[in-house]
């Protein structure tokens, strides 16, 4: 009793509303839920057999206010600003299903989350080509208060010794707050803020949607079909079992997949060129991260160099190690359905280019490399963020290729907003949103590493 | 009882003036800390919704007296100029101020000091001694406007970390001695930005614990600052040896 009248005083928002039901009105297969109530109290009366059921907490709960489908940084980062922007303590419940779940133990009161942030800036490379777009881009990022600046190849050569200039026409340079930092870290740290905020993390792949439409007139008398998904079915890994759970709204931030998920919601079934028809183009495109070893390399100062023909390398660490890779042309796009890493591409794609523009790389030698997923937006790889216009209660934040840890917490608040308040209140997300695709406008994203 | 005990080690607390790191769940980076031991509070407040939210309270009330500490002062940078703002930023933290030819201004042990500097006029800000001083990132925007500024020294700092040590680049072209020794949050990732400050000619990085390793780091900082004598490591401790090494 002392403590909820002290959490009344606490904690914001109004106060617990106590045994009030917390819905009303449509309940799919209420008759069912009522019968299937009767058996269990009978099984329980003296006499009967005890039928009682089985330990399921592994299974995900059986409804939630919220599904996320995909517990990578952009849903954490959903979650957690969801979390955050309730108006009282629990007031919505959040789910988070992830396909692929790598256990960490989770430590009890970690000390703060330490991101590793390397404040040593960004170095753009430009050519004659593109030197307007960059001194544009740089401009624009000045008036939003970014600290860059512009620099000549002389300038270039006189701060970093150990790079050719041939070719550089321009190149912009980030002086403050401005580096790289460790994803993982910023992963670890979110899932577990995110458990202390309450969410729930589950393991399972959504395989179905249950949903229901009805014929709708828009304002110039269109006939359309809105549909509304009711329960999410997830199945658990390496078994047939799977759990509906009843939701109000989903939230698709499945990253490389979450163009599969969307057609499981009906996106894109319908003829081409309508609204219905209009697929959500997010497909996955593995990428290569090489690791090496140099020990005549760029010292300490080394800032993340993104050289002109989409080759970029940083420092990793004290002992002279880099990290590094290119992303292919269409042409050479490497096949998606597995993590296998292509050696010769780094022989023939990467190295050239690295030692043309860093000489002493040219004794380099491979430590390791790995393969990721980028969740690449075929039509102008930007993301996407907000609800589809058909589907009502399904909100995308994906589509960022290879951008999205850097967005995802603005992301996630956008989205968020999107869900409790209706609109994006901070920042204005209205060019992100789905009905770009159909309408044909592209936002290109040039720089895309 | 050791219920006020506990609390009494719950807040940054002030002792002779200079602040002390922040305790609870912010605690400072080291490599290898291992379990710290849990004070009581630590332990009510996993068990109870109430105590967790009073010391979330408590926390948030010491944060925010740091950053009232790292504020701005933009009428007294309008009457007087950047110079006389930042020598009265520093001295008011408890830290020390050296105009050019003239005595070094220090606060005395209840914090008072002598107000004449503010009526210097064009008079540069050389030297500033910020030990053991609670500044930030926000407050460095006070220290960055002093021009002539030729030595600074930051030692044991607790809020000075990898994100203040890249607006230094400002300061580079006056520049010449800077002090980071005994800052528990600088780490080698921020020492890696100081290669902006080309006329430096002493640098102190002793003592850092969130560097690991401080040796290799000397090392790459004296290639990266040529012209620079960095203190750091002392060299006539030999390397550690294991006892059983043949």
């Amino acid at each position: 009793m002392f403590r909820r009248v002290l959490r009344l005083g606490l904690t914001p928002g109004r106060p617990n509303r106590g045994l009030r039901t917390r819905r009303g009105g449509f309940i799919l297969d209420w008759d069912a839920k009522v019968s299937d109530f009767k058996k269990k109290i009978e099984c329980m009366l003296p006499g009967k057999q005890w039928g009682m059921p089985y330990d399921t907490s592994y299974l995900p709960p059986k409804q939630s206010d919220v599904v996320i489908i995909g517990g990578g940084i952009l849903g954490l980062s959903v979650a957690f600003w969801l979390k955050k922007m309730e108006s009282s303590r629990g007031a919505i419940r959040v789910l988070v299903v992830e396909q692929d779940h790598t256990e960490y133990l989770a430590v009890v009161d970690a000390p703060l989350v330490d991101l590793q942030f390397n404040p040593s800036g960004c170095l753009l490379l430009a050519s004659e080509k593109n030197a307007a777009t960059l001194e544009s881009n740089v401009k624009m990022q000045r008036q939003e208060g970014a600290k860059v600046c512009l620099i000549s190849p002389e300038q270039l050569q006189n701060k970093f010794p150990w790079i050719n200039i041939e070719g550089v026409a321009l190149a912009s340079y980030g002086m403050e707050d401005e580096g790289w930092f460790d994803a993982w870290s910023l992963f670890q740290g979110l899932r577990r803020k995110v458990q202390s905020m309450g969410v729930l993390l589950y393991q399972g792949e959504v395989t179905r949607f249950i949903t229901s439409s009805r014929q709708m007139e828009t304002t110039s008398g269109e006939q359309v079909v809105l549909r509304r998904i009711h329960e999410v079915q997830v199945k658990m890994n390496n078994s047939l079992e799977y759990q509906p759970v009843e939701c109000a709204v989903v939230i698709n931030a499945a990253g490389a997949w979450s163009g599969q998920v969307a057609e499981l919601a009906g996106i894109g079934k319908g003829l081409p060129g309508t609204l219905q028809g209009t697929k959500l183009p997010v497909e996955p495109r593995k990428r290569y991260v090489h690791l090496w070893h140099c020990p005549q390399g760029p010292g300490l100062e080394t800032p993340l160099v993104a050289d002109i023909n989409g080759v970029y390398f940083r420092r990793e660490g004290l002992g002279s190690n880099y990290l590094g890779g290119c992303s292919p042309t269409e042409e050479e796009e490497p096949d998606p359905t597995n993590l296998e890493v292509d050696h010769d591409f780094f022989q023939n794609k990467v190295w050239p280019h690295l030692v043309q523009r860093v000489p002493s790389f040219k004794t380099l030698k491979v430590q390791s490399n790995w393969a990721g997923y980028y969740d690449y937006n075929t039509f102008d790889q930007n993301g996407v963020v907000g609800p589809h216009p058909l589907v009502v209660n399904m909100y995308f934040a994906t589509g960022f290729s290879g951008h999205g840890l850097q967005h995802a917490p603005g992301i996630g608040r956008a989205v968020a907003e999107m869900v409790l308040e209706g609109q994006f209140k901070t920042i204005d997300m209205s060019p992100f949103l789905f009905n770009r695709f159909y309408l044909g406008e592209k936002l290109q994203e040039y720089n895309i590493l | 009882m050791a219920a006020p005990r506990a609390f009494l080690r719950l807040g940054a607390r002030e002792w002779n003036g200079r602040a002390r790191a922040i305790h609870g769940p912010r605690e400072p980076v080291t490599p290898d800390s291992n379990q710290k031991r849990r004070t009581l509070l630590q332990f009510l407040s996993d068990h109870f919704h109430d105590v967790q939210a009073l010391r979330e309270y408590l926390l948030q009330k010491q944060a925010s007296r740091v950053n009232w500490k790292n504020r701005s002062f933009p009428n007294i940078q309008q009457k007087y100029g950047p110079d006389v703002t930042g020598a009265l930023f520093i001295l008011k933290q408890g830290g020390a101020v050296k105009f050019q030819d003239k005595e070094w201004i220090r606060p005395n042990e209840r914090g008072r000091f002598p107000t004449e500097f503010l009526t210097f006029r064009e008079v540069p800000v050389e030297a500033v001694d910020a030990s053991g001083c609670a500044i930030n990132y926000q407050g460095m925007s006070n220290l960055l406007p002093l021009k002539e500024l030729r030595s600074l020294s930051l030692q044991r700092c607790p809020n000075v970390d990898d994100w203040c040590l890249s607006r230094l680049y400002l300061l580079a072209n006056s520049l010449q001695e800077l002090s980071l020794a005994g800052c528990p949050q600088v780490s080698e990732r921020g020492l890696a930005c100081l290669h902006h400050l080309q006329n430096l000619r002493r640098l102190d990085i002793s003592d850092l614990p969130a560097v690991s390793h401080p040796g290799l780091t000397q090392i790459l900082v004296e290639e990266m600052l040529p012209h620079c004598e960095v203190f750091g490591t002392d060299w006539t401790r030999g390397p550690k040896l294991e006892a059983d090494c043949p």
